[in-house]
């Protein structure tokens, strides 16, 4: 070894321990948190919040179905009992009643704070007179036997009215426990400590859930064995989410390796050679994870899956030296001339990830970041340090028949190539009959999961009749006490809505924490005890309860009037709680109330009613709140990726083309290598369609990948054409190998069920094999004269 | 009991008197019951304030005034008396009545009167017994006694047109 290959050797062997050292700090992720913007604005924040630790995103949806309904109500029984003493859990609800006498008491305690009625009127005579008639009609209906051990102290009904206003949509019952619709499933409602974000924390949960459920299956007579469990909700499709990805991650890469390894070995006939060229391979993902390492917070795992397309690609470096350094291969060595010939590829490649990177998508910036240092480390070494341990030129199969053959086979094609006009033709045809579902619009087509799973969970979802909470009213003040006066006057006009039918209901943190003003003006309501008992005799006439009998009464106002007011640390540990916390969120930057809307007899609220409810909520609280729809918002966030993914990728094709025109290449030759790569992203465009996929955000991605891969193939038809016909056989030999390599690489992909990973898979593996034959038929051939060649059909 | 469920469709009149400790004088009121085999029992009140009671697969919906309030039933067991023994009663259901209460049948068939203790504890916290009495397929007085003595009385009256 020479003083400059141990030198290179060396700096290799030191930048991989200071690579893997990086990679060894990294923390990684598998949530939505890729799919959600790096700098998020105020009402994307609120999407961003809710995603990662609304309450929604710590709800696990258990589901207990086979055996009769009377075991499954006991098996689920059992489990809330498990689940109830597990810290992991705030809350387990499953229908059972007893879990909210807590809650029940503290609102009782509470009621002439929390009361909506409690107001002077309310206590005036004839306000008194209503209501203690109202609780007496109450009273001799079969539901007046929950109100009736309370009449004497709350005879005006406050509970009652309190409990009217926290009622929300629940489960049908069966057998005590809650079921779904049609009666074959047993539910319950889990709500984890750990936020949705916190996937390890998730997963521990859903294991809890499982194993709470095995033994009280195993503890419920005649259900161990006959009864299944299934869970849903956020957190567990997030903990699916990451252990499909990281299952995809290995079996694709395993497989592609595999099969790379596979071709090389057949081509190569050399296992020395086929080690070696996996080295720039492994050097290159090293190098691509430490830069994630370096340049974001976490790493996601859907990058490292798209990571295993970097296979196919770094490791044709490695097969064009390989191939090509063979003595004799047209009097030109590999430094002088193979290597500038990759380089420039190699840049291209660049060019087109690095449009990749200002990408508001995280996946994405990752993805380009991730290339970018994984091609470039294998370039470098396959050109530093692999020819150092390989003296001179390895042993391998000569390919110079297997390319003169397909120079033969090349020479006959060519005069087809006017077909290739016909290409813009087709996928002109293609895009325009398609037109109506050309683009993907919805973020959860960006979901790691597959769509089985996505159609489970939404099944379970209808069972508990879980809201998806998609339209809310944001409040956002400077403190707790600004949020909630806001949101009680946002709450006085959605209440008017209701009345009109525009909206079904809503939910508001103020039900639960009234603001501090709203609570004295309700003790302000109450009259003195001298006051209030005089009233009360006088209201009573002619109903058919003495005051004698209400003295409990007295006694309660007279001391709500010197109570001190209803906090949020009075809620803590009471099943209230999560539901407060799910509406209320504060930090030191200030407080939101989030009021989720109804929409009436469900489905969608209309344009009109969007439009009285943006005007109600800014005419309640200007500049304070304002009308999410989460969903549209979504689709928004998806709809600009989209956008932002096009334009991107049109940059980097311009970078492409000015990075060759900057390397000297002249116009005409420019147009030459790129016109088959255009042709490429059209013939795919218009497959896709074709075949009734929707474009989205992968595929426009994987179009600019089309064009940094295949312009390595053009560039080098266009070195061929300038040389001696010699070194053409080998050179189209390494060509095909190295593209096979990358169809493999781009194909396993393409084989996933993450439709993210197979979206970019279908896109790039067709894209880049019809980037070599279109830009082989294309090139001037080295006998042709310059300029017999026909023009490139634009 | 098979008498009584030979009727699909039932539509009387009712008054209900109310006898609650608290109460200074009882409390009275009158409308029409309707049933429809299997399950679906309506209470219509008329007087003296409006109100409309229907239980419909195990749910009750009351509406007053401009409030309508739904109850999933199997959720209160201490509400169940009320409803299953009537329910029950009236479409001839033997064996539901007797899951659910310890049935003591007196009187002879043209005078009956059934005696119905509830086994559900949490229901017999709130309901002693139901005394539901008759004559032949007829029904003429429905009375709950609560554990706190206060007592419910409901008096069928004749059949009504449909």
């Amino acid at each position: 070894m020479t003083r400059a290959g141990a030198v290179a050797t060396l700096l290799w062997g030191a930048l991989a321990l200071l690579a893997a050292l990086i990679v060894a700090r990294a923390s990684y992720t598998a949530d939505l948190s890729a799919f959600l913007p790096r700098s998020p604005t105020a009402t994307e924040r609120v999407l961003v919040q809710q995603v990662r630790e609304g309450l929604a995103s710590r709800l696990i949806m258990v589901a207990v179905a086979g055996a009769d309904s009377h075991t499954r109500a006991q098996v689920v029984a059992g489990l809330a009992q498990r689940l109830r003493s597990d810290p992991a859990f705030v809350a387990v609800n499953d229908g059972d009643p007893a879990g909210f006498s807590a809650a029940s008491q503290l609102l009782f305690e509470h009621r002439y704070l929390l009361s909506e009625a409690v107001t002077p009127q309310h206590f005036s005579v004839a306000g008194l007179h209503a209501a203690v008639g109202a609780s007496l009609d109450l009273l001799t209906s079969p539901e007046g036997l929950l109100f009736k051990s309370r009449f004497t102290r709350d005879p005006t009904g406050e509970l009652p009215a309190i409990l009217d206003t926290l009622a929300g949509p629940s489960p049908r019952t069966q057998d005590g426990v809650w079921s779904s619709p049609d009666g074959q499933r047993a539910l319950l409602l889990a709500e984890t400590r750990a936020v949705g974000s916190d996937i390890d924390g998730q997963e521990a949960a859903a294991v809890a859930v499982s194993r709470a459920f095995t033994a009280a299956a195993a503890s419920t007579p005649g259900a161990s064995g006959r009864v299944s469990l299934r869970l849903g909700g956020p957190g567990v499709f997030a903990v699916s989410a990451r252990s499909t990805i990281r299952e995809q991650v290995i079996r694709l890469s395993l497989v592609g390796s595999l099969l790379i390894a596979a071709l090389l070995l057949a081509v190569l006939r050399s296992v020395r050679a086929l080690l070696l060229t996996f080295v720039p391979v492994a050097s290159g993902a090293l190098a691509g994870v430490a830069a994630l390492t370096l340049g974001f917070d976490t790493v996601h795992g859907i990058t490292l899956a798209f990571g295993v397309t970097l296979i196919g690609e770094a490791i044709d470096y490695s097969i064009y030296w390989f191939i090509q350094s063979r003595p004799g291969n047209g009097g030109d060595g590999w430094k002088q001339g193979v290597w500038p010939t990759i380089r420039l590829g190699m840049l291209t490649s660049v060019c087109g990830f690095a449009a990749l990177l200002p990408s508001a998508f995280q996946g994405v910036a990752q993805l380009g970041l991730f290339s970018i240092a994984g091609l470039v480390t294998a370039a470098l070494v396959t050109r530093f340090v692999l020819p150092v341990w390989v003296h001179g030129s390895l042993e391998v199969r000569n390919l110079t028949p297997f390319g003169a053959a397909l120079a033969r086979l090349l020479a006959r094609l060519r005069p087809a190539r006017a077909a290739l006009l016909l290409v813009p033709l087709f996928a002109a045809v293609a895009l325009y009959a398609h037109r109506h579902t050309l683009l993907s619009r919805e973020l959860s087509s960006l979901s790691p999961t597959t769509s089985q799973e996505q159609a489970a969970d939404a099944a379970l979802r209808a069972d508990v009749g879980a809201p998806d909470a998609r339209y809310m009213v944001v409040v956002s003040a400077r403190d707790l006490e600004g949020a909630l006066s806001a949101a009680e006057a946002v709450g006085a006009r959605l209440t008017a809505l209701v009345d009109e039918a525009v909206i079904g209901g809503f939910e508001s943190p103020t039900r639960y924490l009234p603001s501090l003003a709203t609570q004295r003006m309700r003790l302000a309501s109450l009259p003195p005890p001298a006051e209030l008992t005089a009233r009360l005799q006088e209201a009573l006439a002619g109903l058919p309860v003495s005051a004698a009998r209400l003295t409990p009464f007295l006694d309660d106002v007279q001391a709500a009037r010197t109570a001190a007011p209803l906090t949020r640390a009075d809620f803590a540990g009471t099943a209230l709680a999560p539901a407060l916390d799910a509406l209320l969120d504060v930090d030191s930057s200030g407080a939101t109330a989030f009021l989720p809307l109804t929409p009436a007899g469900g489905g969608e609220l209309s344009r009109a009613a969007l439009a009285s409810l943006a005007a109600a909520a800014g005419a309640a609280a200007p500049g304070e709140a304002q009308l999410i729809d989460l969903k549209a918002q979504a689709d928004r966030l998806y709809a600009g990726y989209l956008r932002q993914a096009a334009v991107l990728s049109v940059l980097g094709f311009a970078a492409i083309v000015v990075l060759l025109l900057a390397a000297r290449l002249s116009p005409l030759r420019v147009l030459r290598v790129v016109a088959p790569l255009g042709l490429a992203v059209l013939a795919v465009a218009g497959l896709l369609v074709a075949f009734g996929e929707r474009l989205g955000i992968m595929h426009v991605v994987g179009m600019l990948l089309i064009v940094a891969v295949g312009s390595n193939y053009a560039l080098f038809f266009d070195r061929m054409a300038g040389r001696p016909p010699a070194a053409a056989p080998l050179t189209l030999a390494s060509l095909l190998v190295a593209n096979l390599a990358t169809v493999i690489g781009f194909g396993v992909l393409a084989s996933s069920s993450v439709p993210v990973l197979a979206a970019l898979g279908r896109t790039v593996a067709p894209g880049a094999l019809l980037a070599l034959l279109f830009a082989a038929l294309m090139a001037r051939s080295g006998e042709a004269a310059p300029g017999a060649a026909p023009p490139p059909p634009t | 009991m098979e008498l009584l469920a030979a009727h699909p469709h039932a539509h009387v009149a009712f008054t209900e008197e109310q006898r609650l400790a608290m109460l200074d004088r009882p409390l009275e009121s009158s409308g029409e019951l309707l049933y429809d085999a299997p399950d679906r029992l309506e209470k219509r009140t008329l007087k003296p304030k409006p109100e409309d009671l229907t239980v419909e697969h195990g749910v009750l919906t009351a509406r007053r005034g401009r409030h309508t309030r739904t109850l999933e039933l199997a959720a209160y067991p201490q509400l169940s008396p009320l409803i299953d023994s009537l329910r029950a009663t009236l479409s001839g259901d033997r064996a539901g009545l007797e899951r659910a209460f310890a049935v003591q049948l007196e009187g002879s068939l043209a005078d009956w009167t059934m005696h119905l203790t509830p086994r559900d504890a949490a229901a017999a916290r709130v309901v002693r017994e139901v005394r539901i009495s008759g004559s032949r397929a007829a029904l003429r007085s429905f009375e709950v006694l609560q554990a706190d003595g206060d007592r419910t009385l409901l008096t069928l009256g004749p059949e009504l047109a449909p």
